[in-house]
Formats: C-alpha cells, sequence, structure tokens
C-alpha cells in the first residue's frame, strides 16, 4: 500500500531507543529466556546438582534448552537450535558455568541464566576501569574457581600498566567490593560471581571469539541521551568520562509542516488515481515469468556443460565468449527486446538482420537515444545535434517517421539540449509501428519477436 | 478572519493599552497555522484510508496460494566454492563486475579490493583515507570502481594494469553528501553514478565533471539502500531506508513514484525481482519482503519463528525463484519466492553476513561477513 513520502508523525511519540535495531532483536531474546525459564508454561528443567562436596545451583543442560528451542520455536534441525542458542548465549542472555566462551553445546554441560541487571538491552557500555576493578578483585579471592584465565592475567597486566596512576583508587574500589560480597549468602555468591563473569565475557570477549557488542555505525545515531555519563557496574563515578567518537547524535526530528501534508495529499491523489492490478493476475505475471527463466537458473536447473564454480572449469564462460550462440541463449533473445538488446551477441545479429531488410534505421535511432543518456554532461549537446541530423533533420539520411505532434515537440526540444531530449520521439516509437520484417509487424513492446527471431535463427544457420 | 477584526477593535478601543506588532502578528498566524495544519491532516488521514480500502478490493488471493499449484523446488546442495580472504576487518560492501567473475570489495578497515574470485586472486587494493568504507560498485565497463562511506563522497578509481601507476593517483571525487555514503551503484554506463546517504537523499551524478544530475527528497531518515530496476529501457530506481519506507523514484524528474511502508524497522537492502514488476526488501525486524509494483502492495513475507536477527542483504536468483537473505545472525537463508517457505539455511561465517549479490549470469553468489571474508557460493 502507499504512503505519502514524508510521515513522521508517528516516531515523534516512541521512544527512539526502544525502536532502534539492536533493541528489538533484544526484546525478543528476552522474551525467548522469559518463556524458558517459565516453568508454568514448559519451561527449561532449572536445578540444583549434587557434584562432590558441594552443590550447582540454578544450572540447566544444553541439550535441555536445545530441545527447548526446537519444541517452542519449531525448529527442526538441530543445528540451527544449536546455532540459535550460541548466538542468545553470544549476546549475554545464558552462559555455561565453566568456559569463558560463549556458545552452546547440546549435551549434559551446564549453563546458567543472566541476571536482568547484566541483560545488553540496559546499554551498558563498560569502562576499562570497571573492567580493572573487576580482575583486581578477582585476584583478592582465593577460590580456585576464581582463578584467572591466561587472557585475563594479560588484559591485567595492561591495565595496571595503564592506569598506573590510579591504582590505587581501583584497588580500593576492588577491596569495597570483595567486602560487599563476603556479606551476601554463598549460594547466592557463585551465581551472581558466575552472571558477573559472563557479563565480562560478553564486553571483554576471549581473544578470537566474536565481540557481540560492536555495532553498525549508521544505527548508532539513535541514543537517547548521547550526552550522559557512562554508567559503571560497580557504581564508580568518574570526573572525566571520554565521550565515545561514535555517537554523534542524530538529527532532531523534523516537525510535519503544511507543505509537507499538501505534498502528501498530491501524493496519495496519484496513488489513488493508479490503475493497479487484482493480486491473482500479478500472482500469474510471477509466476509465468520464473517458469520462463527457470532453465536458465542455474541454481535450479544445473548449468551446461557445467557450473564453473563447482568444476573449477571455466568452459561455460569460454562458450558463451564466442560467436555462436547456443539454440538455448536464441530462445531467450526472444523473450523480450529487452533480451536481445543485453545480449551484445543478439544485438549484434539484429542490427544487422534489419541492415539486410532496410530497416535498421530505427533500431539505431532507439539505441542511440539510450546512448545518449548514458554520455557525459560535456558530450550530450553536440549528440542532440549529431542525432538530429542523422535521423529527423529534413533530408537526414536515415530518416525514421515520426507523427507530426512527436516531431514538433522534439523539434522544440532540440532547442534546449540534453539527455532527455527524444524522450517523447521515444515513447511514441515504443508503441508505434518499428519494423516490418517478413510480413510481420513488430515493435518495441511487442513480447512475441519469437517468431521473427525464429527467422534470424534460419538466417544464422546460414552463415554458420 | 473574525479574531484579526477583533483585536484591531480591541486595539483602537484601547481596552489594549500596549500590545507588541510582532507579537499580535505571531498570535495571529499561530492561530492560522494550527488550524490549517489539523484540516490538512485530517484530509491527509482520510486520503490514506480510502487508498487502502481501492487496495484492498484488488487483493483476491495470496501469491503462496496461486503458488500452489507450481511444482516444488528439489533439495538444494549450495556450498561455499571459494573464500576470499585478505581483508583486515568488517567486509561491508561488494559488487560484482559484469564479466562474471571479478568482484570489488570494501572494508571498515578502509581497504577496497578488487578480485579474481574464480582463481582468489587479488588484482587491485586501495586504501581509502576514511574507515567505514560502507559502498562500493564496479564499473559497467569494468574498468573502474566506486567507494565511499564516512567520508561522506563517492569517488571513482580507474582500474590500471600498469604496475606502476598507483591506483590513488587517478581518483575522481564524485559525489558529496552531508552524511555517510550507504550505497553507489552506476547506471548502465560509467558516466553516471546513483548514491544514497545518511542524510536522507539519493542522488544522481555525471562523473566526468561530478555535477549533480538530479536529487531525490522524500525519505525521513537514513537512506541505506538502493537498486536499480533492471530494464535495457528503465528509469526507475527503489530505494529503502531508515524510516522503514521503500520507495520507487522516476530518475528524470526526480519524483517518488511509489512508497512502501510496511516494515517494522529498517530497510536494510532492496533488490528487484528479474523482471522489473516487483522488488524485495531485507530488514532489522528479520522478515524479508516481496512488493508489487503493478499491485502497488506488498505480496509475501519471508520470516519463521526462530529467525530473530536482522537480514542485512537480498538478492533474487536468475529467475526470480530463489531469494537469497544474508542475517545479522551469520546465516544466509534461501527462500522459495513463489510459495513464501524457506528452502535452505546456510551456515559458514563467523560473524554477520553484510552484503549479498548474485553474479550476472546466476551461476554463484557471493557473501561478505564481519568476519573479514567473503564467499562465493553454488
Amino acid at each position: 500500500m502507499a504512503q505519502a513520502p514524508t510521515d513522521p508523525s508517528s516516531a515523534e511519540a516512541a521512544d527512539p531507543e526502544e525502536s532502534s535495531p539492536n533493541m528489538i532483536v533484544y526484546r525478543k531474546i528476552e522474551d525467548i529466556i522469559t518463556r524458558m525459564q517459565d516453568d508454568k508454561t514448559g519451561g527449561v528443567p532449572i536445578r540444583t546438582v549434587k557434584s562432590f562436596l558441594s552443590k550447582i545451583p540454578s544450572v540447566v543442560t544444553g541439550a535441555d534448552i536445545v530441545q527447548w528451542l526446537m519444541k517452542n520455536l519449531s525448529i527442526e534441525d538441530q543445528g540451527e537450535a544449536i546455532h540459535l542458542g550460541s548466538l542468545i548465549a553470544a549476546q549475554g542472555y545464558v552462559f555455561p558455568i565453566s568456559d569463558h566462551v560463549l556458545t552452546l553445546k547440546d549435551d549434559g554441560t551446564f549453563y546458567r541464566f543472566q541476571a536482568p541487571y547484566f541483560w545488553p538491552s540496559n546499554c551498558w557500555e563498560p569502562e576499562n576501569t570497571d573492567y580493572a576493578i573487576y580482575l583486581c578483585k578477582r585476584t583478592m579471592q582465593n577460590k580456585a574457581r576464581l582463578e584467572l584465565a591466561d587472557y585475563e592475567a594479560e588484559n591485567l597486566a595492561r591495565l595496571q600498566r595503564a592506569f598506573a596512576r590510579k591504582w590505587e583508587f581501583i584497588f580500593m574500589q576492588a577491596e569495597a567490593q570483595v567486602k560487599i560480597d563476603r556479606k551476601k549468602d554463598k549460594t547466592e555468591r557463585k551465581i551472581l560471581d558466575s552472571q558477573e563473569r559472563a557479563f565480562w565475557d560478553v564486553h571483554r570477549p576471549v581473544p578470537g571469539c566474536v565481540n557481540t557488542t560492536e555495532m553498525d555505525i549508521r544505527k548508532c545515531r539513535r541514543m537517547k541521551n548521547p550526552q550522559k555519563v557512562k554508567k559503571s557496574v560497580y557504581g564508580v563515578t568518574e570526573e572525566s568520562q571520554p565521550q565515545s567518537p561514535v555517537h554523534v547524535p542524530s538529527q532532531p526530528v523534523r516537525k510535519t509542516t503544511k507543505e509537507d501534508f499538501r505534498k502528501q495529499i498530491t501524493f496519495l491523489n496519484l496513488q489513488i488515481d493508479r490503475h493497479c492490478l487484482k493480486m491473482s493476475k500479478v500472482a500469474e505475471s510471477l509466476i509465468a515469468y520464473t517458469e520462463q527463466y527457470v532453465e536458465y537458473d542455474p541454481f535450479i536447473t544445473p548449468a551446461e556443460p557445467s557450473n564453473p564454480w563447482i568444476s573449477d572449469d571455466a568452459a561455460l564462460w569460454d562458450i558463451e565468449m564466442s560467436k555462436e550462440p547456443s539454440q538455448q541463449r536464441v530462445k531467450r533473445w526472444g523473450f523480450s527486446m529487452d533480451e536481445v538488446l543485453k545480449d551484445p551477441v543478439g544485438r549484434d545479429q539484429f542490427l544487422r538482420f534489419l541492415e539486410s531488410e532496410f530497416s535498421s534505421e530505427n533500431l539505431r535511432f532507439w539505441l542511440a537515444v539510450q546512448d545518449l543518456k548514458k554520455q557525459p554532461l560535456q558530450d550530450v549537446t553536440t549528440r542532440v545535434e549529431e542525432i538530429w541530423q542523422e535521423f529527423l533533420a529534413p533530408g537526414a539520411q536515415s530518416a525514421i517517421n515520426l507523427d507530426s505532434h512527436s516531431y514538433e515537440k522534439t523539434s522544440q526540444n532540440v532547442k534546449d539540449p540534453g539527455r532527455y531530449t527524444y524522450e517523447d520521439a521515444q515513447v511514441y516509437f515504443k508503441r508505434s509501428v518499428f519494423f516490418i520484417s517478413h510480413g510481420c509487424i513488430r515493435t518495441l513492446e511487442d513480447k512475441t519477436t519469437f517468431h521473427m527471431l525464429q527467422l534470424l535463427n534460419h538466417d544464422l544457420s546460414k552463415d554458420f | 478572519m473574525p479574531w484579526e477584526t477583533e483585536s484591531k477593535a480591541l486595539l483602537k478601543s484601547r481596552k489594549i493599552t500596549s500590545f507588541p506588532h510582532s507579537a499580535c502578528k505571531m498570535a495571529t498566524e499561530g492561530l492560522h497555522e494550527n488550524e490549517t495544519l489539523a484540516s490538512l491532516k485530517n484530509e491527509a488521514e482520510s486520503l490514506k484510508g480510502k487508498l487502502e480500502e481501492e487496495r484492498a478490493k484488488l487483493h483476491d488471493v495470496e501469491l503462496h496460494q496461486v503458488a500452489e499449484r507450481v511444482e516444488a523446488l528439489g533439495q538444494f546442495v549450495m556450498k561455499t566454492r571459494r573464500t576470499l580472504k585478505g581483508h583486515g576487518n568488517k567486509v561491508l560492501c561488494m559488487d560484482w563486475c559484469k564479466d562474471k567473475r571479478r568482484i570489488v570489495s570494501s572494508s571498515q578497515d578502509g581497504k577496497v579490493i578488487v578480485w579474481d574470485s574464480f582463481t582468489t586472486n587479488k588484482e587491485h587494493a586501495v586504501t581509502m583515507p576514511c574507515t567505514w568504507v560502507m559502498a562500493c560498485a564496479y564499473a559497467p565497463s569494468g574498468c573502474a570502481i566506486a567507494c565511499g562511506g564516512l567520508d561522506n563522497k563517492c569517488s571513482v578509481y580507474p582500474l590500471t594494469f600498469d604496475k606502476n601507476e598507483n591506483m590513488a593517483a587517478k581518483k575522481k571525487s564524485v559525489a558529496m553528501h552531508t552524511n555517510y555514503l550507504s550505497a553507489c551503484s552506476f547506471t548502465n554506463s560509467d558516466m553516471q553514478i546513483l548514491t544514497a546517504s545518511g542524510d536522507g537523499t539519493c542522488a544522481l551524478w555525471d562523473v566526468e565533471s561530478g555535477q549533480l544530475l538530479q536529487s531525490f527528497h522524500g525519505h525521513g531518515a537514513d537512506v541505506l539502500c538502493l537498486d536499480l530496476a533492471p530494464s535495457e529501457t528503465g528509469n526507475t530506481f527503489v530505494s529503502g531506508g531508515c524510516d522503514k519506507k521503500a520507495m520507487v523514484w522516476d530518475m528524470r524528474s526526480g519524483q517518488c513514484i511509489q512508497s512502501f511502508e510496511t516494515h517494522d524497522s529498517d530497510i536494510n537492502s532492496v533488490r528487484y525481482y528479474p523482471s522489473g514488476d516487483a522488488f524485495a526488501s531485507g530488514s532489522d525486524d528479520a522478515t524479508c519482503r516481496l512488493y508489487d509494483l503493478r499491485a502497488d502492495r506488498e505480496v509475501a513475507i519471508y520470516s519463521k519463528e526462530s529467525i530473530i536477527f536482522g537480514a542485512s542483504s537480498v538478492d533474487f536468483s536468475l529467475s526470480g525463484r530463489l531469494l537469497f537473505a544474508g542475517y545479522n545472525d551469520y546465516t544466509i537463508n534461501v527462500w522459495d519466492v513463489l510459495k513464501g517457505s524457506r528452502v535452505s539455511i546456510l551456515f559458514g561465517h563467523e560473524n554477520r553476513v553484510s552484503t549479498l549479490r548474485v553474479s550476472p549470469d546466476g551461476t554463484a553468489f557471493c557473501s561478505g561477513s564481519w568476519d573479514h571474508t567473503l564467499r562465493i557460493w553454488a
């Protein structure tokens, strides 16, 4: 359905941040995650698992997640479910409890759901100071499971060098965090520690893993408040927060003016007057087109002698370069004038054929006018004059026939030469008699030039 | 206007002792403005309703219903046949040369590379002065390429096989926008380029002189993509933008001929159906859609519950029966255009698929990704 050119009125009310492309995906994932955790409506089994002398709280197996996805999102292929699950993990909504790499495995590996506090939809962009605090506090804890991985140790070393001057501040913040953590219940701590770690796995991923926080720069401008100070994960406030160069604020939404509405109304009236086809006709037409071309579609009908990309043999292209077109190729020319003109060999043969029928000037005029539109601006005036002299001026060498109205208009247009000088003549031509051949009248809009081209084919076979 | 005479009368009677002239003028104009704005808005709304009514009358059947009689497609075996490695960062755009084997690709790190993708050899490389080269195109002659991005320009580089010549030396700056260049395409000749930009406009330029031939205004936000109508004699193109609209333009007059707004988010890619009577779009709302120009309507949606990431780029197979769509979930989905079902899902890329084009003779398609590689599939 057509809509008028400018209609920003609907956008004014909506929250621009909520409609940003990233947020749309986050909300969909959050919907899936919420349903997954809802045990009333067939969610995944989240359990506490016994392991040696301790318990692993609040986990679900990868296999259970995969199964849930297949059942609830109508996924037939297991590979597809694993892929989607891995993406949900990579975005940071679910994570393996014993691995920094965020993928989903279809086995007994344990996963945990991320806390809403850490969800990507909260627009976290944690600074390196926060990351430094995090790594620092990890080193203050003596548990084996919380030991830094190699890449984390490297990161910490780098940050220590970068923040050498304010390391005391960072150390103090880390100590404060450790104090807060110690006050929490043991089981709760296990869960929170893992969720915090998963958060950093998203924002400071393992080297070699995809950083899913990277953004398409074209979509970055829709930030709600690009000037806002970035919030800290640990509530640390700093004086100088550097502005990210990526956050160029977008233009304020223009209010719809009276002029805009007038334009809309004109446009809508034009659309209402437009003659449209019924869906049934349109469907038939689309189907007919694909059926006509399906034999030429290498994805559906394998190319002969072979598809070069599959066989590593460029024979198909060598054959096409030769001046001897195959039966199938000639048949295609018969589909429409466009096909003849598109194929350089077809165009060539066609011109020669017409010349032999003493009626090539019409096609040559047509081609000259097409060519005119492709000329560099500085050459246009000269070409317009040349075309006039050859085809339209009194006593022209290859005089073509135009009705008096088109001729009148064209001779006016020639006085102010441009790329579209001969547009009216072309329009007339498309619909009028184009050439006469073997007793058949053919026009440029005539899609059944097949008969004529069979004659062409016959002509060709004489030459070869 | 009654209130005008009234305020004049008030002034005359000196009941209002001081009344700044400018405030009076503004007040009266303000009232005038609101009245007509509201009535115009109402008129527009009622016309929209009438238009929807008219179109609905012609919607007598669905495409997939009519397509039930069409033979189902067989099983497809599509694989990566070539992998092109060489970019140092996200691949953002690519285009085929008419010779069916060469391609040009551009990347976030500013590099533009021309490859013979059949042999996987790199033939040319140039480094742009900006990062995020979001658009690139091959000239019809095969003798030049165009590209641009965060520099807000579209530049043309002639391709030279002279080893001594620096490709960047003969660079020609053609288009100038006021925001990033999102898409560019040569028209049927090397002499004109059509561009789309984050500044909300499209424009047609004369390559030799750099002169603006025509500009196209109408999108309410960034324009992200465009595609020229396939006919040798065509004079129209379609564009898609962040305003969720797809618009069809007359290249000669600069006017918008048709407009479609059914997507729920940005339209990242538009591509004509090979007959030129319809076009497909890919959007951040995770759907692809087919719009027919003769019905002036959306005629099909290609979506699945399990596809939740945006579609970044789409293209048709030669017959128009298949629609290849690259997504932000790293996959490529292959759709049966007529029946509306998905026939295949292709895994392989390790990050978002950002660009996808079918080769000129339809024997393969190329995908470019944020994983720094390009893949040729057949």
